[in-house]
């Protein structure tokens, strides 16, 4: 059975949507979901260790051998965001139970866990497979998972976010379909590997940069890819509090991994990218969102919105890494999404129990919130030194990757500008601070801690958050393997 | 075949975009998304066709066979895009249920109307 | 519509008959142009057709909405189903060679049940995405 395992990664969570929405109790659908989301983990654990000792490991779909078939490929690279996807999905299942009992209404309770458990699987099966049109495949299931789960949000402006993002996110994925339509038409072949060993002995061909302008600019939309993200800050603050930590810390991280698999595995070996200066645009674009999205950020009358825009900007040095492109810098990209993923989802299940308790979470109802709930307001502050970078948390490690990549290569400007979004990040979290420990509780003000299981999740993610910036053997040393693995196909 | 086919998928791409983006009554943005997802459709199957050539199944007054793989994908394309279409009408009818219009403008003046109550 | 002689007699006597062209189609599929998602949405179109002329409550007690959902979730573990066999029989997920002793009837044997999953949960959700958008809004049997 262990040969299996890439195959179980997918069909496990996927298996158990329908299983929910034949059992149809809200409580047996939450139970089957935080199984599935928790051996789905187990799985991913074990195929990295297994990839850490004899390297990539490559499965057939129904026996047909790749480049016919469909190929399952777990190498350093996808293993690390494995491990990210599962740990994520299994970290904020304990907190759902109750989180989606107060926010989703009890008879579409099933439908939410049923959708929950797609759009895990949709994102593994992205992550996982070595198949370009599978990819497609994938990105669609989780994607219109997604919008339904924003939908279920309270209010109508979650439908209209939901909308927005199904417009938006289809015209992304389409895009991504043609891209690959084209480079199908070059190459004959759909298999990542094959497909970049084809591309190797071609030159400078038009549709070739065609299809990386169109994936380019296809995953930029789904990844929230500055000024691609328009739909990104309503699509989080009207989902139900457990969609937007599940969102921002892997769907935008798994639509950066793909784009990371197209630049350096796929059109790296060929000349498609020489004189085409993708480094040059990302890094431009990487730099608006940083600055920009950072001061909107601090603008915002409300957490969720707030941190929303923050995760636009924290996108920015993820893509800015790529587009640097050396090895130090490439380890910083790597492992900011991790790092980030961990910091947001910490952010946002926090912010979650506050809407639990208080209804919302404007920077109004925020008075006081440090006698009202210390616990929680403790963690966002923690939590809020991770996503400023400050040494010994896991944002100053990745953080720290970047700024030593860009000094590197002499781009001081680049450095200063790093340290600046930081600085920017400062004057967001300290508003929270100012909110919460300076100002006087209103009278009658709703006090007390989210429930036990709610608050179990956050402080698991909090303690990472720590914990990471320590250790750094996960984030920093499985993204040095990657990048190994990245800039080995490269050369 | 030339390359009219490649027009026309254009033509239809371009022109499904423009709606989806121009337009602010949400029924027409998912016309214009369909439209520009059946470009896609096209711009698949055209190059997988060879003039002369028989769909593949093996028989002995054949020699040419065109390529099935591009259908293939396609249907799998279609089946998302009908998705993606009923679930875009379900929000719609949702939409206007909440708000009693379908107008883009006029459903954020509502909000915005809202947000200056409130 | 249901007040309409024609329609009436017309929707009753084609029902069966395109109940048994899905048939058709659905079994044809290995053979030449069909399958489970042609048969699947000819099934739900020959329901439709009875809904749209005898209203939509007749249908749903023709085909209650507990039964048309239960049927996504079928069709969809038959599909997953066929795969988890392939395993257990010692091939790869979704290896159809292993479902029977010859690899030939294997892979007959696997797209057989596949296809009959694809059948159910295309015929069920095109009901029920019928269903959803037909009982919206105003009174259905008006």
């Amino acid at each position: 059975m262990l040969d299996h395992l890439p195959a179980l990664q997918v069909v496990v969570p996927l298996m158990s949507a329908p299983i929910i929405v034949l059992l149809r109790r809200p409580g047996a659908a939450w139970l089957i979901s935080t199984l599935a989301s928790f051996v789905a983990f187990a799985i991913a654990v074990a195929l990295a260790l297994r990839v850490a000792e004899t390297g990539t490991v490559s499965y057939a779909m129904g026996s047909w051998p790749p480049p016919w078939g469909i190929e399952y490929r777990v190498d350093a690279l996808s293993a690390f965001m494995l491990v990210l996807v599962a740990g994520v999905a299994a970290l904020v299942m304990p907190y759902a139970r109750r989180s989606v009992a107060a926010e989703v209404a009890e008879h579409q309770a099933y439908l939410f866990y049923a959708m929950y458990c797609l759009c895990v699987a949709g994102l593994l099966g992205m992550t996982i497979t070595g198949d370009l049109f599978n990819v497609f495949v994938f990105l669609e299931i989780s994607s219109l998972s997604t919008y339904v789960l924003i939908a279920l949000g309270r209010g109508r402006r979650a439908l209209l976010a939901a909308f927005q993002y199904l417009i938006v996110g289809t015209i992304g994925a389409t895009f991504y379909v043609i891209g690959i339509g084209l480079l199908y038409l070059v190459t004959g072949s759909l298999n990542f590997a094959d497909v970049a060993q084809r591309l190797a002995g071609i030159g400078e061909l038009r549709p070739v940069l065609a299809a990386l302008a169109f994936i380019t600019v296809g995953l930029g939309l789904k990844l929230a890819l500055f000024p691609l993200h328009q739909w990104l800050p309503n699509a989080y603050a009207f989902a139900p509090s457990v969609v937007t930590t599940f969102l921002a810390a892997t769907a935008t991280k798994v639509s950066v991994y793909v784009l990371v698999r197209f630049y350096f595995l796929v059109f790296a070996p060929s000349q498609a990218l020489e004189g085409v200066p993708v480094g040059g645009v990302l890094i431009a674009l990487s730099a608006a969102a940083i600055v920009a999205m950072s001061l909107v950020a601090v603008f915002q009358p409300d957490l969720k919105r707030m941190f929303a825009y923050s995760s636009v900007a924290q996108i920015g040095y993820v893509t800015l890494g790529l587009g640097i492109a050396n090895e130090a810098a490439l380890t910083g990209s790597l492992a900011h999404l991790v790092n980030h993923g961990v910091t947001k989802s910490a952010l946002f299940l926090l912010v979650g129990g506050i809407v639990l308790r208080g209804g919302d979470a404007s920077f109004a109802s925020l008075a006081g919130l440090g006698q009202r709930m210390p616990w929680t307001s403790f963690g966002i502050g923690v939590a809020g030194l991770s996503l400023i970078g400050v040494p010994a948390t896991a944002g100053f490690t990745s953080k720290w990757y970047l700024i030593a990549g860009a000094a590197e290569q002499g781009s001081w400007w680049i450095v200063a500008l790093v340290v600046a979004g930081s600085l920017i990040a400062v004057a967001y979290v300290w508003r929270f601070v100012e909110a919460a420990y300076l100002a006087q509780p209103p009278a009658g003000a709703a006090a007390g801690e989210p429930p036990l299981s709610m608050r179990a999740s956050e402080a698991v993610a909090v303690a990472l958050c720590v914990v990471l910036g320590l250790v750094t053997a996960f984030n920093i040393g499985f993204a040095r393997r990657a990048v190994g693995l990245l800039l080995g196909g490269a050369g | 075949m030339g390359h009219y086919a490649y027009f026309v998928a254009i033509f239809l791409m371009v022109a499904g975009l423009y709606v989806t983006v121009a337009r602010g009554n949400l029924v027409k943005k998912l016309i214009g998304l369909s439209i520009f997802q059946t470009s896609v459709y096209l711009l698949y199957i055209a190059p997988g066709k060879l003039i002369g050539a028989t769909a593949p199944i093996v028989a002995p007054q054949y020699a040419t066979y065109s390529n099935p793989l591009p259908h293939v994908l396609i249907l799998t394309a279609i089946v998302v895009g009908v998705a993606t279409l009923a679930l875009g009408l379900a929000l719609v009818v949702r939409i206007r249920e909440a708000y009693g219009t379908v107008e883009e403008d006029q459903i954020l003046a509502e909000d915005e109307r809202r947000d200056a109550d409130a | 519509m249901k007040n309409d002689l024609v329609l009436r007699v017309v929707a009753k006597l084609f029902t069966p008959f395109v109940l048994l062209f899905a048939l058709y189609v659905q079994f044809h599929g290995e053979l030449g142009p069909g399958g489970g998602f042609q048969a699947g949405v000819i099934v739900a179109a020959a329901v439709i057709l009875y809904a749209i002329v005898f209203g939509l409550p007749a249908a749903r007690r023709l085909v209650p909405d507990a039964i048309v959902e239960s049927m996504m979730a079928i069709g969809v573990l038959i599909y997953a189903g066929v795969g988890v066999a392939g395993l257990l029989l010692g091939g790869a997920y979704l290896d159809y060679f292993v479902l029977d002793r010859d690899p030939v009837h294997g892979q007959e044997r696997g797209i057989f049940w596949v296809e009959i999953g694809v059948a159910i949960t295309v015929s069920s959700v095109m009901l029920k995405i019928f269903a959803m958008f037909a009982s919206r809004g105003h009174d259905p049997d008006e």
